[in-house]
């Protein structure tokens, strides 16, 4: 019924195309028909008060809810009800708001182990080490240590994750999303609980990000990061989409001030 | 020094404390110590693979177990099966088992996982002791053939404390060979943050499977080791204590550490030999160990190990600055 939408206005494909998305928790309305489209190489801001399904939006992207109703198109491929591992492997990750990191697990390993889709060495080969799984663990090392040095947490490969301070794990989780080498990172408030250094150097991270070719999409709550980075932001509110466009045409717009304001 | 290259010194040492220690034991009661010992280790190290590593409890690894020990004990009295042969079936029958069972008992977590592989292990007991006609039920089985290579037969302690402690030196090799690769990584990432390591592409569900099956046809082998040298075997060995013990030495010995299961397994098997004196009190020192090194020393008695040669080494690195 959909014909596929490759193009939009600005010439830009579309990577992910969210339509008509509703999500029902028992008698609760999270979602209601929610759709837009985060265009190829663009940084998406989604944003809205508290409770306005931002997070649960992501959870259905990322595989880790099931919608009621409405589907999710990675390029012109339905990709709904898909398992976060399949969508790891086409090219969709993300980050959480309360960090999960591997805290037992070195910064080093974190990122390895975003590195499980690049790699494909099994328990027989890894536990008799053949040359094979030695020669993809040194590839595994390597990609790790280049992400690290890419986010600027080289200096602290060994240190354990659970050391790491709060900032310093924010990041952590964007280097181990980017081994994935996905083409749509989501990142689920990145600069809550950072202080304002912290927010500007991860601002330049994303834009960095961005510029390696890399699709992001982001909820968050800090006005000022959003409006520096985003190309397009949509705002939800109480589960629906209340209004799309460029971070200009947002903060101008009447209802997204009433929406944030609490007027009625 | 390399992280890697440790490994291998570490393992150098231990293996070669492992072969030249009988040289130095008079009398066979330490081999025949040892020898349990290994096979405990054995058990310590399929159990630590999934409850150190992938976090995975199991209250029923005595099953696995007993299932190895039953199996070779019952093809080779009664079909006269060759005890390699036997060996080979009773892991790969056990470790289909476990894959079988494992796609539905997995999903669960936390407490009802632990209550489903209670479950398995009490279900395997009854079939040990109920099907007198096939494993000879509570009054057990004899008769069960030693081991052989060639025209070397298995059946005095130093052939058997050699038999069962190069079989468990592999184990561990390769065990320790896999806790450092992709695979371990996924799995301590599934330990750590199951949605996490969903999200970065690691198949949880598949992985916690695998290693549930590789676990139960280790368990086997120790199994059939067991029943190959004690040449008898009865379900009292198998029962819900023991799998609780196996617990207690992965834990005690330190949970996600392969020399670890071998510090939790020596202990937990010397220890009774003390314990004697109390009888069926007994297992309240168990308890107060296990609840003395959860409080205490959460990382196992390894951790504790490791913790003092740190120390022991900051001290003389003031001067010389090695990397410990």
């Amino acid at each position: 019924m959909n014909l596929p939408q490759a193009k939009s206005e600005k010439g830009a494909a579309a990577v992910l195309r969210i339509k008509n998305i509703t999500k029902i928790f028992g008698g609760l309305t999270a979602l209601e028909d929610v759709s837009f489209e985060v265009k190829d190489g663009s940084i998406t801001g989604v944003i809205g008060p508290n409770g306005a399904g931002k997070t649960t939006l992501f959870n259905i992207v990322t595989g880790l809810y099931s919608q009621t109703s409405g589907d999710v198109y990675l390029g012109d491929k339905n990709i709904s009800f898909f398992a976060p591992e399949t969508l790891a492997g086409m090219g969709i990750v993300r980050t959480f708001q309360n960090v999960e990191l591997f805290s037992e697990m070195t910064v080093l390993e974190n990122v390895m182990v975003g590195l499980h889709t690049k790699s494909k060495s099994g328990i027989i080969s890894c536990a008799f080490k053949l040359p094979s799984q030695i020669k993809e663990e040194k590839y595994i090392k390597e990609k790790a240590m280049h992400w690290l040095e890419f986010t600027g947490l080289a200096d602290h490969a060994d240190i354990e994750a659970a050391n790491l301070p709060f900032g310093k794990g924010r990041i952590l989780e964007i280097s181990r999303a980017l081994a994935v080498e996905p083409q749509v990172i989501l990142m689920d408030e990145p600069a809550a609980g950072l202080n304002s250094l912290e927010t500007s150097q991860l601002a330049m991270l994303i834009k960095r990000i961005r510029q390696s070719g890399i699709t992001i999409v982001l909820v968050e709550h800090d006005m000022e990061l959003v409006m520096n980075v985003c190309d397009s932001i949509v705002v939800l509110n109480l589960g629906k989409k209340l209004a799309e466009g460029t971070p200009r045409e947002i903060q101008e717009n009447q209802e997204v001030i009433a929406a944030y304001l609490g007027e009625g | 020094m390399t992280k890697e290259k440790r490994e291998i010194i570490i393992f150098s040492i231990f293996t070669l404390a492992v072969l030249i220690i009988p040289f130095f034991l008079r009398g066979s009661y330490y081999l025949n110590v040892l020898v349990f010992i290994g096979i405990n280790t054995l058990l310590a190290v399929a159990l630590n693979l999934l409850l150190g590593y992938a976090g995975q409890i199991s209250l029923g690894h005595a099953a696995f177990f007993g299932l190895g020990a039953y199996i070779s004990g019952v093809l080779t009295t009664r079909f006269g099966l060759d005890p390699w042969l036997v060996l080979v079936i009773a892991a790969a029958a056990s470790g289909s088992l476990a894959f079988i069972i494992g796609f539905p008992i997995l999903k669960l977590k936390g407490h009802y996982l632990a209550m489903a592989t209670l479950g398995l292990g009490i279900i395997m007991y009854i079939i040990f002791n109920e099907t007198v006609a096939v494993t000879g039920g509570p009054s057990g089985l004899s008769g069960i053939p030693n081991m052989h290579l060639g025209a070397l037969i298995f059946d005095n302690d130093m052939n058997n404390y050699y038999l069962i402690w190069i079989i468990t030196l592999i184990v561990m090799l390769l065990s320790i060979n896999l806790s450092q690769s992709r695979i371990g990584r996924a799995l301590r990432a599934i330990h750590n943050s199951e949605v996490a390591a969903r999200v970065m592409g690691v198949n949880a569900r598949i992985l916690k499977v695998q290693i549930f099956t590789v676990s139960a046809l280790i368990s086997a082998v120790a199994g059939s080791l067991y029943a190959h040298t004690m040449t008898f075997i009865s379900p009292a060995s198998f029962g819900f204590n023991f799998s609780v013990e196996l617990v207690t030495m992965v834990i005690i010995g330190g949970l996600g550490s392969i020399y670890g299961s071998f510090l939790g397994a020596a202990i937990l098997t010397v220890l009774p030999e003390f314990l004697r004196v109390l009888q069926d009190f007994d297992i309240i020192v168990y308890g107060l160990l296990l609840i003395i090194m959860t409080m205490y020393l959460p990382g196992g008695l390894i951790n504790g190990l490791q913790k003092i040669v740190e120390f022991a080494a900051g001290k003389v690195g003031k001067r010389g600055g090695s990397g410990a």
